[in-house]
């Protein structure tokens, strides 16, 4: 049972400078760093590809400067790639002219943006209802549905404050709230959280997933920070220098990095937080005791195993006894001894 | 002697003095030179060798309004329609303000409906001045129009409002449009910039001359003016802020699914509001400022009561009708100001009100006008403000200016023929005896020196502009008249700048002091100094100097405040006294910054000159003065031209002198 794909591109490239486009067609579309550093252009995209299924969280995780911005831009075509292939739900993206972008872009995609882009001279219900304003919805419907969204947000009550008289974990709310406004197919986040304290980063990462809970947005989700990409992402691409190393669930990353790079980033994160009971429990089935869930992460519920002092079942979605996990295995883990003895991936 | 003075020289320094000695030779014995050679062209340009540009913009201003036609319509019926669309909304501002409705003409006009009563008027400002920020502003626009009623200025206050309440719209409206086309579109930009730069250095006079042309004396000529010569700011604050709208923003726009059109007036031009009311803060002050210029062609009301009495001689009615501008400029600062800053959010309060308080004040205004205009008939004083209740001061200031003049005309007279004799009359003859040739050689070379051989081939063409069409003595004239009011300002400003920068409640008593002579219209200088000093070269010498000493102050304060604290340890901790901390230390750290201030004390200097030609000076600004009185298009651009030209070579030379200054003292280049 595949997942339909929502989102994809293939190949994309981004090369910022003159003469872009003559530049990577007379290299055959494959030039090297170097050359585009020598060409004078700035590869901020290279050759990127990517899948995102439906309902899926697709962190798109780097540091400064590798190109996620850029390539989550290239994606809702705010910024118009130099070479590549886009699909939304299996139609070619880049043919679809300016009126028809402003279409899909009115109902098909949301986006929040790292320093929350709120209109200075509206308050919040006008802010959240602004792109329904833009499609023309009257005033008294779509502030029906912004105060929806508001109180999905928790902001109700602050529905007549301006921008500045809020807090920067409320302003990026209602810059949240806006972006579900128009009930969004693909919600694009860009470092949502980047510019808040830590704190409250933590408190607006599990909102987030309150609403992803309810919602089933299929998203693009932007950040540099990896423990933020662990904790929200079903699968993760790291980007560097503008090309992408690696896709793959948070797990796959730690057990398996592709390059000494993706290597470093997922060194010190630790194991009890990536790793699901799946990958470390033991195929031998038993029976007996509280039964455990396969895909949980090993941090969740490491101290009821370890409480039990004894193994416990590990089952599947249908209830169906796989494999059991002990003590033994978790303590493993948690003073991140060799993983893959005990792995069965 | 001269070998020690030789040896503290440099080889650069002791270049620029031959050159100077030299020139002073030439400049001394250009007429026995030229006698001797027998060559007259040295030191007069001759009549053969000019160019015919003056006639040629005259005829082709000619053609245009003659014959010009762009098929459908020609170019008088361009004018004609422009005039039309302006004259309309002035007239009705008129009605209501001024004249009141009237039925009829001449004898037989009847009042239909009176003008908005000055009771009305005083509380609509109160409301406003409440609304926008607290009582505060609301007392100090009340007390400013009541002082226009008191001081019998309220007649001819409402015609230069009403004016006001016209040029501005039309310059913040245009001033956005062509902001928003320089935003969108490159090419729009990249022309309208050389424009708007030459816009700002060519006096306002040169293209009255034009206008005057095309549209005839009369207030439209005059709002038209107006117009023209405020709405550059707002061009450049629209492009900037649309600039500076952050660019997430702009995506987030685009991501909501806007058309264009909804990017331009639902994002861009709403969430730069504040910048863009600096730029209508600058309209109204700018339009103020032409007030009185604008009664040249036209215009009524105070401007053309300053202008009238200046030509009368009648210090206190001219005084009084300058303070009066004065008044009205502050009251209308303020009140665009406090609507710049004004924050939406105090206002959220009344959204759920019912709809006769949510507008209170307008509604209360409603009530005292109509209140007003129905009790105007039983008891006029509601109506207009009674003569008998009127003062003036005209009297006191003449009596002023006579006791100063009487008591103190032996000391007046003795400066004046001091400074006279003693430094403006030698600079003059030395500039002027520059024979021409000559003065092209040496403003190239001064260019080459600082610039390279681009700036000196610039300085060369500009000033060749000047000598072709025959002005070389008229702006040799200019030079001197602002090089010598700069020289005075500069000795006058930086220290006053040093010493605000080194003593805090200097500087405050400072600040509010030059904040003053920035606000005043320039004319108003001329008013006082003519009543000490007469007409003439020293009259319009101390007026420039006024109106120009403001930039000097700041920048010198500026500078000295800005120099790095470590760099002024470092000096004391190596033992310098106060005195060799300056001379040594703040004073060359801050040069680059002072010569800023130069520049900008030039370009004031030069637009203050052309005003003053109303005192008789001899140079382009009186050039440009009567092409205006003969309505002279060809020579009045002319001479502008020529004024604008020595403004930018001006700010050329010192612009790259303060960024070789920077450089050696190994500064970072600052924006300013
Ligand atoms: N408009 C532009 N013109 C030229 N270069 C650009 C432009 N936008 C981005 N770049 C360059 O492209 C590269 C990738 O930029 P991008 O903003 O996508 O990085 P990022 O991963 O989002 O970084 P950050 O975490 O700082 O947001 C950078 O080197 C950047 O300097
Ligand atoms: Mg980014």
């Amino acid at each position: 049972m595949e997942i339909p794909v929502k989102l994809s591109c293939q190949h994309v490239w981004k090369l910022f400078g003159d003469g872009a486009e003559a530049f990577l067609s007379a290299n055959d579309n494959v030039p090297s760093l170097q050359e585009i550093k020598d060409a004078g252009l700035i590869g901020a995209v290279r050759d990127a590809n990517i899948e995102v299924r439906e309902g899926e969280i697709f962190v798109i995780m780097g540091l400064s400067g590798s190109g996620k911005s850029t390539l989550v831009r290239c994606l809702s075509r705010l910024i118009e790639p130099t070479e590549g292939e886009l699909l939304l739900e299996g139609n070619d993206l880049r043919k679809a002219s300016s009126q028809e972008m402003i279409e899909i872009r009115r109902h098909k995609m949301g986006m929040v943006f790292q320093h929350f882009a709120l209109l200075p001279h509206l308050t919040v219900l006008e802010n959240v209802a602004f792109p329904l304003d833009v499609q023309g919805m009257d005033r008294s419907a779509r502030e029906i549905k912004a105060r929806e969204v508001i109180d999905l947000v928790g902001l109700n009550g602050r529905e007549d404050y301006y921008p500045r008289e809020l807090s920067g974990g409320q302003q990026q709310r209602v810059g949240i709230a806006r972006s579900l406004a128009v009930e969004p197919d693909i919600w694009f986040l860009d470092e949502p959280f980047s510019a808040l304290d830590p704190l409250i980063r933590r408190e607006m990462q599990d909102e987030f997933m309150r609403l992803q809970a309810m919602l089933h947005k299929t998203i693009v989700f932007i950040t540099h920070d990896f423990d933020e990409a662990i904790r929200l992402a079903d699968r993760i691409a790291i980007m560097k220098d503008g090309a992408i190393i690696q896709i793959a669930t948070p797990e796959q990353l730690v057990l398996n990095p592709a390059t000494e790079y993706v290597e470093e980033f997922t060194q010190h994160i630790p194991r009890a937080k990536v790793l699901t009971v799946r990958s470390v429990m033991a195929v031998e089935r038993i029976e007996e005791g509280e039964r455990i869930d396969a895909d949980a992460r090993i941090e969740s519920i490491a101290k009821k195993v370890v409480d039990s002092g004894r193994s416990l079942p590990v089952v599947d979605k249908n209830n169906e006894v796989i494999g059991s996990i002990d003590r033994e295995a978790i303590i493993n883990v948690l003073v991140g001894g060799e993983l893959s003895a005990c792995g069965v991936g | 002697m001269w070998r020690r003075l030789s040896e503290r020289l440099s080889v650069p320094g002791m270049l620029w003095l031959s050159v100077f000695a030299f020139t002073w030779i030439l400049s001394a014995y250009s007429r026995d030179i030229s006698r001797a050679l027998d060559a007259k062209w040295i030191i007069k340009y001759p009549p053969a060798w000019r160019l015919s540009l003056k006639n040629d913009i005259s005829s082709a201003m000619q053609w245009l309004i003659e014959d010009a036609s762009f098929g459908l319509f020609s170019f008088t019926d361009m004018t004609r329609g422009i005039a039309w669309a302006i004259d309309q909304p002035y007239n009705l501002a008129l009605a209501v303000l001024s004249t009141g409705f009237v039925e009829g003409l001449g004898q037989e006009a009847v009042e239909v409906l009176p003008a908005i009563s000055w009771v009305a008027v005083v509380f609509l400002v109160v409301a406003m001045g409440q609304y926008t920020k607290d009582w505060g502003l609301a007392a100090l626009v009340g007390c400013a129009f009541i002082y226009l009623a008191v001081f019998g200025q309220w007649d001819s206050a409402m015609i230069t409002l009403a004016s006001i309440l016209i040029a501005v719209p039309f310059g913040v409206l245009g001033g956005l449009l062509l902001g928003i086309a320089a935003y969108k579109w490159r090419w729009v930009d990249k022309l309208l910039r050389p424009i708007l730069d030459l816009m700002q250095t060519i006096p306002i006079f040169a293209y009255l001359v034009p206008i005057l042309f095309m549209f005839g004396f009369g207030p439209v000529s005059a709002l038209i003016a107006t117009i023209i010569y405020a709405m550059p700011p707002m061009v450049r604050v629209t492009a900037l802020a649309l600039q500076s709208v952050p660019s997430e923003t702009v995506e987030f726009g685009r991501m909501a699914g806007c058309t264009p059109r909804q990017m331009l007036w639902k994002i861009l031009v709403p969430s730069s509001r504040s910048a863009l009311m600096v730029g209508v803060n600058q309209v109204i002050m700018l339009s103020l400022n032409m007030v009185i210029i604008a009664s040249m062609i036209g215009a009524g009301g105070l401007g053309y009561d300053v202008l009238a009495s200046l030509r009368r001689l009648d210090i206190g009615a001219g005084l009084e009708a300058g303070v009066a501008i004065v008044v009205l400029a502050i009251a209308l600062d303020r009140l665009s100001q406090a609507f710049a800053e004004r924050r939406v959010d105090l206002m959220r309060s009344n959204r759920n009100r019912h709809l006769l308080l949510r507008y209170p004040r307008t509604i209360l205004f409603v009530l005292v006008g109509a209140a007003s205009l129905l009790g105007g008939y039983l008891f006029p004083i509601l109506q207009s403000y009674p003569e008998s209740l009127q003062f003036t001061t005209g009297v006191f200031w003449e009596d002023l200016v006579r006791d100063i003049n009487i008591n103190f005309f032996d000391q007046l007279e003795a400066l004046k023929t001091f400074l006279l004799t003693g430094f403006l009359l030698p600079v003059k003859r030395f500039l002027i005896g520059i024979p021409w040739p000559w003065g092209l050689v040496v403003i190239s070379f001064i260019g080459w020196r600082l610039g390279g051989w681009r700036l000196a081939l610039m300085a060369l063409a500009l000033s060749g502009f000047i000598v072709a069409n025959g002005l070389w003595i008229k702006a040799m004239t200019t030079v001197y008249l602002c090089g010598v009011s700069v020289v005075i300002a500069t000795l006058i400003g930086v220290p006053v700048g040093v010493f605000s920068a080194l003593n805090s409640k200097a500087d405050r008593i400072v600040s509010v002091i030059i904040d003053t002579l920035q606000t005043l219209p320039s004319f108003v200088y001329l008013i006082p100094v003519v009543m000490l000093f007469r007409v003439g070269d020293f009259s319009a010498m101390i007026a420039v100097v006024l109106y120009a000493l403001a930039p000097a102050v700041r920048y010198a304060a500026h500078g000295v405040k800005s120099i790095d604290p470590q760099l002024i340890e470092a000096g004391i901790a190596s033992g310098c006294k106060p005195l060799q901390l300056l001379w040594r230390i703040r004073l060359p750290l801050a040069l680059p910054e002072i010569m800023l201030g130069l520049n900008q004390t030039i370009m004031l200097a030069l637009s203050m000159l052309v005003i003053t030609a109303l005192v008789g000076t001899r140079d382009l600004g009186q050039e440009v003065y009567i092409a205006l009185t003969k309505a002279d298009t060809g020579r009045g651009l002319v001479a502008g031209f020529a004024i604008a030209f020595i403004a930018i070579i001006a700010d050329r030379f010192i612009a790259t002198g303060a960024e070789r200054l920077r450089e050696r003292f190994g500064l970072v280049k600052q924006e300013n």
